[in-house]
């Protein structure tokens, strides 16, 4: 018998549905392990760190709160992935919007005007959209390559923020520690379900999801960006421009992480840190990935990416793991679910041996 | 004054060698046709395992051997799913740079803050004596001279043997060299366990000898900056050696900077390198002639033998 790799006669609709399911499964047998090899009972640890959290309405609060950056970038993302424009600087972006809000919030915090926190929110977008149109610009004039920009400007805008922190946006009365003064309640997003931390902001990423299932799915330039992404080549000649791809991608995927990033300061946190998202804008690359590039699909993929990031919180506590635990799955599953895309188009056979041949 | 210019210099060559390694490595990679964007993840990976490695043993060369065994079996990973299952090299990549992320940050845990005491090198003996820069040269690691020959001999396999129109030619036109009979996943395989060998001792430099102490994220961005460079250098060995130094000169400014009195906030003098980085993409990218004529013509296309 021998194995035969080759290329499925239509891409399997099946497997396409199946494959971040497969991802996902063979991603929790492997935590399972991991709790067996630290000496746990797996499913009893399961249990605790994944279900337990949701049955109070802190914990769901909570969940959401994971839950809604990472959906709100993926959906960006996801514009630009489905025209082959990658855009890894999220995380950098969300810092420029946290920096352009953050302004805003110290300077005007205590007047308390109403039209403080819609203030915010547009500097967020803009934000992370000036921070995406550095790549943008470069790739369309220049040529450059947006991957390295994109992903070199996360470092830039960290440092820039550190900066920040460290010095003009010091708080005087914070015994010297590296954060800025609390947000006042202008600045803050209110909370919406009674119990928990989980605040308006959640609707950013609901607003997104709808925005983005109808920009991909029912309008003229989602379906230009997707032929793009698909044949360059066929995209050029019926004339649709690739640097305006480019544009809309990044600003799109800039605006929506810049977003993330002011929910985050005006939400959860109220007060400005140097280190302001646990990855966030890596891990939206895997949400992307494993919700298909579709606004469904990330929605689910969000939830279940959120769920992951909350359950890495209660390891911490509990085992005393590190944080970087959560980055180490997401890692895997970002693994599994392209190995197991492969089998879309793909399949495996089972064939008898030929018969040798001459060369 | 020369004494100044000679502990600029090899300040230099210091900062500069992580950056030979991971670029060189990836040079091969792509001159096959495979991009792989995992080389930060790969580096950190090297980087924990070496400096377990000679916290453990003393020895930095044991080290150096488990970072290239660590690298490897990250790009192995990488080349099953890239080369063999023809996944997206992109997606495969970033799941590497990830992983390999988050991988060493949860084995690096227990060695926060642990410092590495550092050994007299061997080689500093034999080059103490020699006039005038006898001193400082001696102040070099082995490693980096190390680096010299991996760049000797990168140039070499590319420039003057047939293995290195071979490795061309899978990387310009694979389905013509598999006509005329060169195994090119076996080949593109060999390449991309190279990149990964030479990413573990580049992050193995970083963290056992460049910095002799454990941090989270101790690379910051060189397995990146590295891929820039390939791109910089348009796939040739000897422009790679031109910017990992003029990178590595970069990163020293910092404390040159320090040491002038210069009053210059150090995060925009730590921001320099990444800056630079995407000024040099600017520059030689803006001339999409030269970069067309020079990228490796398949880079990043899956190749599937037609049987």
């Amino acid at each position: 018998m021998r194995l035969v790799f080759e290329r499925r006669a239509a891409p399997s609709r099946l497997m396409a549905w199946l494959s971040p399911v497969i991802a996902v499964g063979v991603t929790l047998v492997l935590m399972l392990a991991l709790f067996a090899l630290a000496g746990r009972d797996p499913l009893a640890s399961l249990q605790a760190f994944m279900l337990t959290p949701l049955e109070s309405t802190w914990g769901i609060g909570e969940w959401l709160l994971k839950s809604a950056p990472l959906i709100l970038i993926a959906v960006g993302l996801a514009v630009g992935f489905r025209a082959g424009v990658w855009n890894i600087g999220a995380e950098g972006q969300l810092i420029v919007g946290i920096i352009f809000g953050g302004a805003l919030a110290l300077k005007f915090s205590a007047s308390g005007s109403p039209l403080l926190l819609p203030a915010i929110i547009l500097a967020g977008a803009a934000g992370g959209a000036f921070w995406a149109a550095i790549p943008a610009l470069l790739r369309t004039r220049f040529n450059a390559n947006e991957i390295l920009v994109s992903l070199m400007l996360n470092y830039v805008a960290q440092l820039w923020l550190t900066y920040l922190v460290f010095g003009p946006w010091r708080d005087p009365a914070g015994f010297n520690a590296p954060q800025s003064e609390p947000l006042g309640q202008a600045a803050l997003f209110p909370v919406v379900l009674e119990g928990s931390r989980l605040n308006a902001s959640v609707f950013l990423a609901l607003a997104a999801l709808v925005l983005g299932w109808v920009f991909l799915n029912r309008s003229y330039a989602g379906f230009q960006l997707r032929v793009i992404g698909l044949a360059e080549g066929a995209a050029r000649y019926a004339g649709f421009s690739v640097n305006r791809a480019v544009w809309i991608s990044l600003l799109a995927s800039g605006a929506a992480a810049g977003l993330a990033g002011v929910g985050e300061m005006s939400g959860p946190i109220g007060q400005i840190f140097p280190t302001m998202s646990p990855g966030y804008g890596f891990a939206a690359i895997i949400v992307a990935f494993l919700g298909r590039l579709s606004a469904v699909g990330i929605a689910f993929a969000g939830l279940l990416m959120g769920l992951l990031f909350l359950s890495g919180d209660a390891a911490q506590l509990e085992f005393g793991w590190p944080a970087s635990i959560t980055a180490l799955f997401q890692g895997l599953m970002l693994f599994l679910v392209v190995a197991a895309d492969v089998f879309i188009t793909y399949r495996i056979r089972l064939l008898p041996r030929l018969p040798r041949s001459a060369p | 004054m020369i004494d100044q210019l000679l502990s600029i210099l090899v300040a230099t060559l210091v900062a500069g060698t992580p950056l030979v390694y991971a670029a060189l490595g990836e040079l091969v990679v792509e001159r096959s046709g495979v991009l792989n964007l995992g080389v930060e993840g790969m580096m950190l990976t090297g980087a924990i395992v070496a400096f377990a490695v000679v916290a453990a043993t003393g020895n930095v060369w044991l080290g150096t051997g488990a970072a290239m065994l660590a690298g490897m079996a990250l790009s192995l990973v990488f080349a099953v799913l890239a080369i063999s299952l023809q996944a997206n090299q992109v997606a495969i990549g970033l799941a590497l740079a990830i992983f390999g992320t988050g991988l060493s940050a949860f084995l690096g845990q227990a060695y926060v803050g642990t410092a590495l005491v550092a050994e007299p090198s061997a080689l500093g003996g034999l080059v103490a004596g020699l006039p005038l820069v006898g001193p400082s040269l001696a102040r070099l690691h082995p490693l980096v001279y190390l680096s010299w020959l991996l760049f000797a001999g990168v140039w070499y396999l590319c420039r003057r043997t047939r293995a290195g129109l071979v490795l061309q030619a899978v990387g310009e036109a694979p389905a013509a060299a598999f006509a005329i009979g060169y195994p090119v996943i076996a080949i593109r395989y060999a390449a991309t366990l190279f990149g990964g060998a030479m990413a573990g001792v580049a992050g193995a430099y970083v963290s056992v000898v460049y910095a002799a102490l454990w941090t989270e994220g101790i690379t910051a961005g060189r397995g990146w900056i590295g891929l820039a460079l390939v791109v910089f250098a348009t796939w040739r060995p000897e422009r790679v050696m031109l910017g990992a130094y003029l990178f590595g000169g970069v990163s020293m400014l910092q404390l040159f900077a320090q040491g002038q009195g210069v009053a210059v906030p150090t995060e925009l003098m730590t921001a320099l390198p990444y800056l630079a980085t995407i000024l040099v993409l600017v520059l030689i990218s803006r001339d999409s002639t030269l970069i067309r004529l020079n990228v490796p013509a398949s880079l990043g296309k899956p190749f599937r033998a037609e049987t």
